[in-house]
Formats: C-alpha cells, sequence, structure tokens
C-alpha cells in the first residue's frame, strides 16, 4: 500500500498474505473482500466503494495497470505481487 | 460482462509489453511512457516560453508525488546533453505543515529528516520552512511586488539567443549547477532543522481550529503557504515558483474555485501562468499530468516521496467543498474516463483578464486578485455597514430575503474599541469575503494580514 493508503493499515506498506484455499478463484474481486475482512483497520469506505477500490486508488499487478489484466476478474497465481496506490488528496 | 482490458502491447512502439494505460485507452510499455512523460515536461516549458535560461526558479516541494516528479523532471532536465538541456538554477523548498496536520513533534522531526533528506540528495540549494513562519511574514507579502520594466526585460528569444552567445563566449562551461553552495541551507545549525517553539505552534493552530468550516480551513492553509513560498522567492531573489499541481488536481480546483465563488479567477488560479504576485511569478509545469501518470512514473523510476497525514478536521464536521468535488469528479470519471480530462481541457480555454494597472484599493487583500465586488450593488453598500451607517439604516431592519441574499453580511456589534471584522469586507473579492466569514475572530487571524488590512 502506498501513496497514504498504508495509513489504513497500520502503516504496514507490504504484507505478505497466504490465503487460504477456498473453492471459489481467488481474483481481486475475492481479494478485496478478504482484505476488507481480515487487513483493514479502520474506515473500508476510504478503500473500497461497491466490490471495487475507492475511485482514486490505482491497482498494479506485478507492477503493471490493472486495466490490461482484467482488473477485478484478474486470477490470482502464486507469488503474484499486488499494489494499491492512493492518489487522494486527503480524508 | 466484459471486463475492461487492453491490449498488451504498446501502442507506440509495437513491441514493448504495455505496463500502463494513459488517457482513454492507450497502452503504454515503461520505455515509451518514460519518453512519453520526459517529453511532456519540457513541451510544456518550451510552449509557454517564460522560464529563461540562466533564472534562478523555486521548486516548492510538498513531498507529495505530483511535486517529487516534478523535481525528477528538472533534475532530468537539467542533465540531459547541451543541446536540450533545461538552462535555468532551481532551488527547492519545503513547507513543514505538520503542526495542523496533527504530527507529534516526533513525526514532525521524522519528516522533516526523511524530506531533508531528499532534498539533500538532489544536490539544489534548498530552503525547510515551517508553517509558524506565516506568523512572522511582512504585510508587504499582500501587496504585488515591482514587476520589472517592460522596457528593460528581454523577450524570449531574445534572452535564449543571448544565453547561447555567452556560453560559446565562455567555453562551454555550461550552467553549472550550484550544487554544493549553500546560500540556500537553512539559516541555523548545520543537522537537522528543529521545530519552533510551542508558543507558535499554538497560535498557529488558534487561528485553524478557529475555522467554522473545513473549507476555510483549507484555504487558509493554501493561503499561508503560498505566501510563505513566495516571500521565500522574493527574499532568495527567485523571480518564478514552480508548484506541482497535477492535471488531475487542477480539474478539481476548477469545480471547487467555481463553487467557493471563485469563478472570475479560474484562469489565474489553475493557468500555467500565475503573476498576481507581480515580482515572483507562479508556473504550474505539471498541469498536463494526471494523477495516475505521476503515480505510475513515481513506481517505475524510483521518485522517492513523503507522505504525511491530511489537514486535521473536526469531529463531526461536514466534509470540505475540496473533498467533496474531489469525491464527485473522481466517482464521475469510473464511469465516464473522460470527465476530468474534459473539465481540464475547459479550463484550458480560460486566459486570465490583462492586467490592469490595478491600485491596491482594487486588489483583494487575501488573495490579491483584482476585486469583483467594486462598486457592485452588494459589494457597494453591505461593505460600508462596519464603518458608517449604511444609507439603507438600520441594518436589522432587512427583510429575510435581504438577508439570506447577502452572504458576506457580517452582523456585529463590535465592542468599544475593538475592531470589526465587518470592516476587512470591502477590502476582499466575493469568495475570500466568504471565506473570511467562516475563519474566526480578528484576533485569530496572522499579524500581517491585520496590519495590512488596518493600513488600507
Amino acid at each position: 500500500f502506498r501513496g497514504g493508503a498504508e495509513l489504513l493499515f497500520d502503516g504496514v506498506k507490504k504484507h505478505q498474505v497466504t490465503l487460504p484455499c477456498q473453492p471459489e478463484p481467488w481474483d481481486i474481486r475475492n481479494l478485496l473482500k478478504w482484505i476488507k475482512q481480515n487487513l483493514l483497520k479502520e474506515r473500508p469506505e476510504l478503500f473500497l466503494q461497491g466490490e471495487s477500490v475507492r475511485p482514486g486508488i490505482l491497482v498494479l499487478i506485478n507492477e503493471a495497470d490493472w486495466e490490461l489484466m482484467g482488473e477485478l476478474d484478474y486470477k490470482l497465481q502464486d507469488q503474484d505481487n499486488v499494489l494499491f496506490i492512493s492518489t487522494l488528496h486527503g480524508g | 460482462p466484459c471486463p475492461r482490458s487492453h491490449p498488451r502491447t504498446c501502442m507506440k512502439c509495437g513491441q514493448g509489453t504495455a505496463a500502463l494505460v494513459i488517457r482513454v485507452g492507450d497502452p503504454f510499455c515503461r520505455g515509451c511512457f518514460r519518453e512519453y512523460f520526459v517529453h511532456k515536461f519540457r513541451a510544456m516549458l518550451g510552449k509557454n516560453r517564460v522560464i529563461f535560461p540562466g533564472e534562478k526558479v523555486l521548486l516548492a516541494v510538498s513531498g507529495g508525488p505530483a511535486s517529487s516528479a516534478m523535481v525528477r523532471q528538472v533534475q532530468e532536465g537539467l542533465s540531459r546533453e547541451a543541446a536540450k538541456r533545461l538552462r535555468f538554477v532551481p532551488g527547492l523548498v519545503y513547507v513543514e505543515e505538520g503542526a495542523v496536520r496533527r504530527q507529534s513533534p516526533q513525526q514532525r522531526e521524522q519528516t522533516l529528516a526523511q524530506m531533508e533528506t531528499l532534498l539533500q540528495a538532489t544536490g539544489f540549494p534548498y530552503h525547510l520552512i515551517h508553517l509558524e513562519e506565516a506568523l512572522e511574514l511582512p504585510p508587504s507579502i499582500l501587496q504585488p511586488g515591482p514587476e520589472r520594466a517592460s522596457t528593460s526585460s528581454p523577450s524570449y528569444k531574445e534572452a535564449v539567443d543571448s544565453f547561447i552567445q555567452q556560453q560559446r563566449q565562455d567555453g562551454d562551461g555550461g550552467t553549472s549547477l550550484p550544487g554544493h553552495s549553500s546560500p540556500g541551507r537553512p539559516a541555523g545549525a548545520p543537522g537537522t532543522p528543529s521545530l519552533p517553539d510551542a508558543a507558535r505552534t499554538q497560535e498557529l493552530l488558534r487561528s485553524f481550529e478557529a475555522a467554522g468550516t473545513a473549507t476555510a480551513r483549507e484555504e487558509l492553509l493554501e493561503m499561508l503557504r503560498t505566501h510563505l513560498i513566495v516571500q521565500t522567492a522574493r527574499d532568495r531573489g527567485y523571480a518564478k515558483v514552480m508548484m506541482g499541481e497535477s492535471l488531475t488536481r487542477v480539474a478539481v480546483k476548477l469545480l471547487t474555485n467555481l463553487s467557493l465563488g471563485r469563478g472570475a479567477y479560474l484562469a489565474v488560479d489553475t493557468g500555467f501562468t500565475d503573476q498576481r504576485h507581480g515580482d515572483v511569478m507562479v508556473v504550474r509545469p505539471m498541469r498536463d499530468y494526471t494523477a495516475k501518470e505521476i503515480a505510475f512514473y513515481n513506481r517505475f523510476f524510483g521518485v522517492p516521496t513523503v507522505v504525511v497525514p491530511p489537514l486535521f478536521t473536526k469531529r463531526r464536521e461536514k466534509p470540505s467543498i475540496h473533498q467533496l468535488v474531489e469525491r464527485f469528479l473522481l466517482g464521475l470519471q469510473e464511469e465516464f474516463p473522460s470527465t476530468i480530462s474534459t473539465v481540464y481541457r475547459t479550463g484550458e480555454k480560460l486566459s486570465p483578464e490583462p492586467a490592469k494597472a490595478s491600485s491596491e484599493s482594487q486588489r483583494c487583500l487575501l488573495c490579491l486578485c483584482g476585486l469583483d465586488t467594486y462598486g457592485g450593488e452588494w459589494g457597494g453598500h453591505w461593505g460600508d455597514l462596519g464603518s458608517s451607517r449604511a444609507p439603507l439604516g438600520d441594518p436589522l431592519a432587512l427583510t429575510e430575503e435581504e438577508l439570506a441574499l447577502e452572504p458576506t453580511l457580517i452582523l456585529e456589534e463590535p465592542a468599544a474599541g475593538v475592531e470589526s471584522k465587518a470592516a476587512y469586507i470591502p477590502l476582499l473579492c466575493y469568495s475570500c469575503r466568504l471565506t473570511f466569514k467562516e475563519l474566526g475572530p480578528l484576533d485569530t487571524l496572522p499579524a500581517y494580514v491585520r496590519a495590512e488590512g488596518q493600513r488600507r
């Protein structure tokens, strides 16, 4: 998490996570749900909106724009790196 | 539903793997993106032709992504081989605002240390100042400085030609950067600069806490910061200041300022050049870059930034107009990806009114723009209310409607001998009147504002 987004996660910029096995595929959509339940310490509305990220938050998957990878539908693979950068002003 | 996804090959070179999507659907690879980004900066300066070779330019750095990317562009531009090299002499200024961002003294020192490291690494002279120093600004900051007489200043082309001539004569010494000379280092002890003493911080906080709305507080912060930066420029002989407002920020500012009643000044507030201070010109070279482009550039090419918390807000306070507009625009952008660029391009069509020979009685006390209320029906009457009996008689005899229509009216019973806030109204433009009304009582405003106000 960068650009100020880390402030919502105890200031921790990098989180190494192991996602539990489950029948549903692990795509970004489900990852966001998982983040909301397991990582977000406060004020989810500053990070999420609906089933996606709040407007103004950029998502990079393995250093590439998620718009190139299918956004929420991208299927996560082992060792993938997902980066959220906030470009928001404040609050 | 078909997910939004784009081809994975760079549209520019047709070869590289696309790393990001620019604008509405253009995939670029890293290499082409870098070229695009760097080129845009040079083109911006080249097109506008206001930065003269050899000129001292002060870069206002906030630690945020846009101003950090701006510094990097300046570094890149200055280091290129002779023909295409940028040719001005940069300095940096950072305004430490921890006091109003709810940072503890330790956090403030940490931020300062990080920023100092960042600034030092550039090799440019730098100045670290605290927002508290706004309390010591001279009243003269509220007047435009003398502009250079147009007869003596050369045109851009002449300046470039003579600079090149000079270079040839000097042999190719080039514009050497004043990297290690220290006129710009903060005065005082070497090593980590210290925080202002607690009394000053308290005094500063008082102004901010007395503000009644988040909107007025944001405006106050921007005003003090700008005045500090311009004063620094003036003190140190910089005729130009570069501010890192991105395209996204400019679009938000356009709509915000419209909502604040600053429609008359949109061009000055958001345009490439802002000449209201006379001798110091503010330029905005990053205004063509979206927040996304900047964020990706910084990530790909390792531009360091320092994150600070936002301006404090009170519990249960409504969000500021700035925050609402940002949320609105970004939200709309999701569904309509050309929203922000459209707002921006519409703004580009605005141009500033040619500068009238304005005496100080025609300029707003706070924002230095030409008054838009002078002689106006409301401005004329209500403005006089504080200092003399209005021709209309007792103000309390106004109808509900009349009161509602005049948002800049301040009804006060000034105690004997105490200055009334209403007396300042005629000195302010429409939107500054609104902000002023939402700020605290006069004694919470910085001294330089009161001093200049009293003088007028």
